[in-house]
C-alpha cells in the first residue's frame, strides 16, 4: 500500500431493512481513494452509490447497519471509532455536501451564521474569528459580494450560490476528503459547470480528494481523476478515466456508454440495457447482471465473476476477462451494425422554407402569472413565464425546446395545450387559433394535440388501471364507446409502446419508472394524435432507460408522422432527436434554427455559453467553458433591453437599451442579438 | 303480530349508514389500493384490540337502535283492534328488561343491599326506626346480607367467567375451524400459529381481546341479575342499564354527524380547490364566516328554536322517545354544519395541489369533463384525507356531546346520554356522602370508547396516509 493513499475501503457491506430479509444495498466494496485526486462513483439509480457514501460518514438510516469491512482513513479505522470521535472526523477531515441544497440548508437561519457555526464546531476556541472566517469561505467558493451574503437567509440564494454554500460549510474543517453526492443533479448546466470548476480549484488549492457521485458519464470525463462503476451494491469495473472511455472493459460499462443520445448516433438507435436492476434482497449465485448482458456465457449465471485486475491498469468483476488479459471477442463497439437496422430510415429531406406547410404555428405568445399582495389581492406585478414566444412545427418533425430551469419552456408547452392560459399571442393549429377557446370549445382539439410529462410516477392516477388510464382519452373523447372496443385498442397501444397485454389489470405502481413513461406515451397515442408536446419525458430516467424511451419515440415518429415538441435542457438529447431547435431565454426565443446549424455554429451568446457548459466524453470535441456571471433574472422583472445582456460576455452599450429584432441568417436561421 | 316495529329519524339515518358502509366495503373490497391499507390496518395489534372493543359498543348501539311497540294484551276481546303499547322499545330494552325495570325508590351505591339515604321504617311492633332500608331487588335473595355478600358475588363472579369462557371458548373453536379451512391446514397447526402469534393477522391478540371482553361480559351479565352493579341514580334507575343506553346517543353523534357533514364538506373542498376563482371565493367566505361564529352560540340557537317549536306542537309526537329523537338527530345536523369546515379547508389545499400534478393535466389534455374529472382523479385521491378526518374527529364528537348536555344544550333530558349522566352528577357529588358512581360509570364506559376510537384512528391513519409510509 502506498502511501499516499487516504481512503481504503475494504470489504465493505451495508445492509437495510429487517433481519430476516436484509437488503445488501452496499456487498463487499473495495477501493482506495489517494490524496488530491478525484475519484468517481458512477451508477444508475438504486445501485448503491448514495448508500456507500453514507455507510463511510456513517450516517446510515435507522434500519440500516453496516454488516462487515473496514473503512480506512489515512490509517484510522472509521468503522471502530466511537460516535464522538467519529463526530470530529465527520465536517473535520471528511465532508460531505448532499444533492439538494434547498434541503440541506435551515431555512431560518442566515448563511453566515450556519457557516459559522459549522466553523465553531471544528476550530473550537475561535468563537470570534468566526465570522470572519465564514466571509473567508464564501469567498473561497466563488459568492460575489460577501460581506453582504452572510446575512441573507437560504431562500433569497439560488440552487447554485446554496450549493456553494454547502460548500463552504463542508470546507469549514479543512477536509481531507470531500464526499459529493451528486453534486450538480439538481442544477442546470451553466450552474453546473460553475460548481464543477469551483470543485476543481478548491481541490487544486487545498489538496483535498473528491469522492463524486454521479450518474452523468459527460460529467465522469470532465472531472475525474479514476472511477469506479456500481452496479446492484458491487463494483463492476475501476480504471482511470482516460483508460475507460478508450475501453470500457465491462459488457456494462460499454452498454452504458452505447446508451447515450448524442449527434453521431442521429441515424441509428441507441443501445439499450433490457431488463431491470435485480432486487437486491436474494441471494444471488452468479452474475448480477447476466440477466440483461448481451454478451452473457453459461457460466455466467451459476459462478459469480471473481475480481481481476487487468494489464492496462483497471479492475473488472467479469468472466469475459477469464482467459486472460487480452480483449475478449465480442467485446468490439458494436454501435456501427446496430446502426444499420435503422438505416433504410431517411431523415426528411430539409424543407425549403415557402413550401412547408406548417402543422402549428406560434406567434408571441405570452403566458403570464399575476403576483397578488395586499387585503384585496390586487395586481402587483406579472411574472412573465413565457413572454412572446414564436415559433412554427411541421407534420412529422421535431421542435426541441431548450433551455435552463424557469425559462418557461414548460409553461409555453403547457399553454400551447391550453393546460395554462395564454395571456396573450396566437397559437394556430392547421389555421384555427386556440387561444381563447374554452374548456368546451376546445375538445375537437383535444385529439390531435397531446402530452407527455417528465415525471412518469406523478403523471398516472395511483388508483387506476393501467387499462382505464390508457382508455381514458377514448371514453372521454367519444371515440371509442364500448368498453370492449376500448380494451382492444388499449392492447395494440400497449403493443405499439412495447409492452405486455397484460399490463391492463394492474396498478402504476407494479411498474419501473421507464415502463410507465411507455404508459404515459400509449395513453397519449390513444387518441392519434398529430402533435405531442414532450416535457422532459427522460429526464427523470436512467441513461440506459432514456435510450428506450428515446428510441421509441424515434420509431413513433417514423411510423406515425407525428410532430414532436420536445422540451428539455439536455443538449444530447437534443443533438439525437430533434430536426430544429429553439433556444430560450427567461420567456423568449433567442435563437432558432435547425439543429446541426445551432449546435455547430451557435450564434447568440447564451446558446455559446450553454453548449460549451455541456459536460462532452470526447476530449477533443471539448470547447472552453464560457463562464456566465450570475444567475438567471426573476422573470417577474426582467432586464432592460437584451433580457440577456447583463450576463452576456459580448454585451455592448446599445444592448441595454431595446430588446433585438430578429436577425434572419438564413432560411431556416433566427437570432436575436445586435451582434449576430 | 305482537309488536310493530317504528323508525325514528336517527334509526333511519343509521340504517342509511350502514348501507353505505356495507357499498364502501364492496367498492373497497374491489380496489386493491383501497384492500392494502385496510389491510395493514387489521394486521396491526393495537388495530385489532380496538376493532374488537369497537365491536362491543357497536353491537350495544345497533341492538338499541332496532325500535317498536310492543302490543298490549287483548283482553278477552279477540276481535278487537291490536292495540300497541304507547312505549317505544328497542331490542336492548328488552334484552335488560329486568334492570329496566327493577327500579329502586332512590339512590343507591353499587352492590348495595340497601339504600343510600335513611329512611323511617315501620318496625313488626310498630315503633318508627330511622334507618338504611332494603333495596326491593338489589341482593333481595340474600337472607343476612353483611354475612353472605361478600361471598355471593365472589361466586356469582366466577360462575359468569365461567359462562364468559365457555362462550369464548366455542367461538375461538369457531374462528379457529374457519382460518384453519382457508388455510387447508389442520386445526391444530393452525393453533400452534395462532399461538406462536406467526399469523399475518394478529389473531392472537384479537382472541385474547374477544376473551377479556367475553369474561367481563360474563361476569357483569351474571352480577346484574342480582344486584345494581353501578347503583342507583336519584329515581333509582339502574346506573348500568343507563350507561348501555347511552352508547347509542355516543355512537350516533360521533358517526351520524360525520355523515351529515361529509357531502357538503367534500364537494365543496374539492370545488373550491379545483375550480378556484370565483368558487373558490364564495366556498372560503361561507366557511371563514361560519368558523368565527362561536359553535356553541349556533348550537344552542338551534336547539333553542327546536324546544319552542316543539313545545308549541306537543301533539306532533307520538311519544317521549320520537321527541328526544329529534332532538338528536338535531343536535347532529347543527354540529354537522358546525364541524365541516375543517375537513372543507383541508380538501380544498388537497384539490389545490392536485389539480396541477401532471395526471390530471393529462386528462384535461385528453378532454376529461370537469365532473368526470373530479370524480375518477380527485375524489379517490383525496379518500384517505376523508377518512381520517372522520376517524380522528369520532371521539372529538363523542366528547363534544358530553359537554353539550352538561350545559343543557345537548340531547333531551329525558334521553339517555353520559353527558346527561354527568350533568345531574353535578349536584350528586355536592351530596354529602358523595354519590359517585353515576359519573364515574359515564366516565368509564366514555373513556374506553374514546380511547379505542382514539388509537384505531392511529392505526387508520398510519394506514393510509402516504406521507408516513416511508417513515415506518
Amino acid at each position: 500500500m502506498s502511501s499516499d493513499v487516504l481512503l481504503e475501503v475494504s470489504g465493505l457491506t451495508t445492509l437495510l431493512g429487517d433481519a430476516a430479509r436484509p437488503v445488501r444495498v452496499v456487498d463487499g466494496i473495495d477501493l482506495e481513494i489517494r490524496r488530491g485526486e478525484t475519484f468517481v462513483l458512477l451508477g444508475e439509480s438504486g445501485c448503491g452509490k448514495s448508500m456507500t457514501a453514507l455507510s463511510l460518514m456513517r450516517l446510515l438510516p435507522p434500519s440500516g447497519r453496516v454488516a462487515a469491512g473496514a473503512v480506512r482513513l489515512g490509517g484510522t479505522d472509521l468503522l471502530r471509532l466511537t460516535e464522538a470521535q467519529m463526530r470530529q472526523v465527520r465536517g473535520g477531515r471528511m465532508a460531505m455536501i448532499f444533492q439538494e441544497p434547498q434541503t440541506s440548508l435551515n431555512p431560518v437561519m442566515s448563511v453566515g451564521d450556519q457557516i459559522a457555526e459549522a466553523v465553531r464546531v471544528h476550530e473550537g476556541g475561535s468563537r470570534d474569528r468566526a465570522p470572519a472566517r465564514a466571509v473567508e469561505l464564501m469567498r473561497a467558493v466563488g459568492i460575489p459580494d460577501p460581506i453582504r451574503r452572510v446575512d441573507e437567509y437560504p431562500h433569497q440564494l439560488s440552487g447554485g450560490m446554496k450549493q456553494r454554500v454547502m460548500i463552504a460549510m463542508a470546507l469549514a474543517g479543512d477536509p481531507q476528503l470531500l464526499i459529493a453526492d451528486e453534486p450538480t443533479t439538481a442544477l442546470d448546466v451553466t450552474i453546473q459547470a460553475q460548481v464543477l470548476r469551483l470543485l476543481k480549484d478548491l481541490q487544486a488549492k487545498t489538496g483535498m480528494a473528491v469522492l463524486l457521485i454521479t450518474h452523468d458519464l459527460g460529467v465522469v470525463a470532465e472531472t475525474a481523476d479514476r472511477l469506479a462503476v456500481m452496479y446492484a451494491g458491487q463494483i463492476l469495473e475501476t480504471a482511470t478515466t482516460d483508460a475507460f472511455f478508450a475501453a470500457p472493459a465491462h459488457p456494462y460499462s460499454r452498454r452504458l456508454m452505447e446508451s447515450l443520445p448524442g449527434a453521431d448516433k442521429r441515424d441509428g438507435r441507441l443501445a439499450v440495457i433490457p431488463g431491470r436492476v435485480p432486487h437486491l434482497d436474494q441471494a444471488f449465485v452468479g452474475c448480477r447482471f447476466a440477466e440483461r448482458c448481451d454478451a452473457v456465457m453459461p457460466q455466467c449465471r451459476d459462478q459469480a465473476p471473481l475480481w481481476r485486475e487487468l494489464e492496462t491498469g483497471q479492475g473488472v468483476r467479469c468472466h469475459l476477462w477469464d482467459e486472460g488479459g487480452a480483449l475478449p471477442e465480442g467485446l468490439q463497439r458494436k454501435t456501427a451494425d446496430q446502426g444499420s437496422l435503422m438505416s433504410s430510415v431517411s431523415e426528411p429531406a430539409p424543407h425549403s422554407g415557402a413550401a412547408v406547410a406548417h402543422m402549428l404555428q406560434v406567434r408571441d405568445l405570452k403566458v403570464h402569472f399575476p403576483i397578488h399582495d395586499g387585503v384585496f389581492r390586487r395586481v402587483v406585478g406579472q411574472v412573465r413565464a413565457v413572454d412572446g414566444l414564436t415559433f412554427d412545427l411541421t407534420p412529422g418533425r421535431t421542435l426541441a425546446l431548450v433551455g435552463e430551469s424557469g425559462c418557461g419552456k414548460t409553461t409555453a408547452g403547457k399553454g400551447i395545450l391550453q393546460l395554462t392560459t395564454p395571456t396573450g399571442g396566437s397559437i394556430r393549429y392547421r389555421g384555427e387559433e386556440l387561444v381563447g377557446l374554452g374548456h368546451r370549445r376546445m375538445r375537437p382539439f383535444r385529439k390531435d394535440l397531446q402530452i407527455i410529462f417528465q415525471d412518469p410516477y406523478a403523471a398516472m392516477n395511483p388508483r387506476m388501471l393501467v387499462g382505464d388510464l390508457i382508455g381514458e382519452g377514448l371514453q372521454a373523447l367519444g371515440i371509442e364507446r364500448s368498453r370492449a372496443g376500448r380494451m382492444r385498442r388499449v392492447a395494440e397501444l400497449l403493443d405499439l409502446v412495447g409492452m405486455d397485454a397484460d399490463a391492463v389489470d394492474r396498478y402504476p405502481h407494479e411498474f419501473s419508472g421507464g415502463q410507465r413513461q411507455r404508459i404515459c406515451i400509449a395513453r397519449a397515442l390513444a387518441v392519434e394524435p398529430k402533435l405531442i408536446v414532450c416535457d422532459e419525458p427522460t429526464s427523470a430516467l436512467d441513461v440506459s432507460v432514456q435510450a428506450q424511451i428515446l428510441n421509441l419515440l424515434k420509431d413513433l415518429q417514423d411510423r406515425l408522422g407525428l410532430a414532436y415538441l420536445f422540451i428539455t435542457h439536455d443538449i444530447s438529447v437534443v443533438a439525437y432527436l430533434a430536426h430544429e431547435v429553439a433556444v430560450m431565454y427567461l420567456g423568449r426565443v433567442v435563437e432558432r434554427g435547425r439543429v446541426d446549424e445551432i449546435l455547430d455554429d451557435p450564434r447568440h451568446p447564451y446558446t455559446r455559453a450553454l453548449l460549451s457548459a455541456v459536460p462532452v466524453i470526447d476530449r477533443e470535441k471539448r470547447r472552453a467553458v464560457i463562464r456566465l456571471e450570475g444567475d438567471m433574472p426573476s422573470p417577474s422583472n426582467p432586464p432592460s433591453g437584451c433580457y440577456f445582456h447583463p450576463r452576456c460576455p459580448d454585451a455592448v452599450d446599445a444592448c441595454a437599451l431595446s430588446y433585438p429584432e430578429e436577425t434572419r441568417l438564413s432560411e431556416t436561421r433566427l437570432v436575436h442579438c445586435l451582434r449576430a | 303480530m305482537s309488536l310493530m316495529p317504528v323508525v325514528l329519524w336517527t334509526d333511519g339515518l343509521v340504517f342509511l349508514l350502514l348501507a353505505l358502509i356495507g357499498a364502501f366495503v364492496l367498492f373497497a373490497s374491489r380496489h386493491e389500493h383501497m384492500r392494502a391499507p385496510w389491510r395493514r390496518v387489521v394486521r396491526s395489534r393495537v388495530g385489532v384490540a380496538t376493532i374488537v372493543v369497537l365491536g362491543f359498543y357497536v353491537v350495544v348501539g345497533l341492538l338499541d337502535t332496532v325500535h317498536f311497540r310492543l302490543a298490549l294484551d287483548r283482553q278477552g276481546d279477540d276481535n278487537a283492534e291490536t292495540r300497541y303499547s304507547p312505549e317505544v322499545l328497542s331490542l336492548l330494552d328488552l334484552a335488560l328488561s329486568g334492570l329496566r325495570e327493577r327500579q329502586e325508590k332512590t339512590y343507591s351505591a353499587p352492590f348495595a343491599t340497601h339504600l343510600f339515604v335513611k329512611e323511617a321504617i315501620e318496625q313488626p311492633d310498630g315503633t318508627l326506626l330511622r334507618d338504611f332500608p332494603r333495596l326491593e331487588y338489589g341482593g333481595v335473595h340474600l337472607e343476612d346480607p353483611a354475612r353472605q355478600r361478600g361471598f355471593d358475588i365472589a361466586w356469582r363472579a366466577a360462575w359468569g367467567a365461567l359462562k364468559g369462557l365457555v362462550i369464548w371458548a366455542l367461538l375461538s373453536a369457531g374462528v379457529l375451524w374457519l382460518i384453519a379451512r382457508s388455510r387447508g391446514e389442520t386445526p391444530a397447526a393452525t393453533r400452534a400459529t395462532i399461538l406462536a402469534g406467526r399469523t399475518p393477522i394478529p389473531w392472537r391478540t384479537a382472541l385474547v381481546m374477544l376473551g377479556i371482553m367475553l369474561v367481563l361480559s360474563g361476569v357483569v351479565g351474571e352480577l346484574a341479575l342480582k344486584y345494581h352493579i353501578l347503583g342507583t341514580d336519584k329515581v333509582g334507575e339502574d346506573v348500568f342499564y343507563q350507561t348501555l343506553k347511552s352508547i347509542r346517543t355516543g355512537l350516533l353523534i360521533g358517526t351520524l354527524t360525520t355523515l351529515v357533514m361529509l357531502p357538503a364538506a367534500v364537494l365543496l373542498g374539492i370545488m373550491a380547490g379545483y375550480f378556484r376563482g370565483w368558487v373558490d371565493d364564495v366556498i372560503q367566505y361561507l366557511y371563514t364566516t361560519l368558523n368565527s361564529i362561536p359553535g356553541v352560540l349556533l348550537i344552542a340557537a338551534a336547539i333553542l328554536l327546536l324546544q319552542v317549536y316543539m313545545s308549541n306542537h306537543a301533539d306532533d309526537f307520538a311519544s317521549l322517545v320520537e321527541r328526544a329523537d329529534l332532538r338528536l338527530l338535531f343536535l347532529v345536523l347543527i354540529l354537522g354544519v358546525t364541524s365541516w369546515t375543517g375537513l372543507c379547508r383541508l380538501l380544498r389545499g388537497e384539490a389545490l395541489k392536485l389539480r396541477e400534478v401532471d395526471y390530471v393535466q393529462a386528462s384535461t389534455a385528453l378532454g376529461v369533463g370537469h365532473f368526470t374529472l373530479i370524480g375518477r382523479h380527485i375524489l379517490p385521491n383525496v379518500m384517505h384525507i376523508v377518512l381520517i378526518t372522520l376517524v380522528l374527529d369520532f371521539s372529538g364528537l363523542v366528547l363534544a356531546e358530553a359537554v353539550l348536555s352538561y350545559i343543557n344544550i345537548g340531547v333531551d333530558p329525558t334521553m339517555n346520554s353520559w353527558g346527561n349522566m354527568i350533568n345531574s352528577a353535578r349536584l350528586e357529588l355536592a351530596r354529602d356522602p358523595v354519590v359517585w358512581w353515576s359519573l364515574t360509570a359515564a366516565f368509564v364506559f366514555m373513556f374506553a370508547l374514546v380511547l379505542a376510537a382514539n388509537l384505531f384512528a392511529d392505526v387508520v391513519r398510519d394506514a393510509f396516509d402516504p406521507r408516513l409510509k416511508s417513515a415506518r
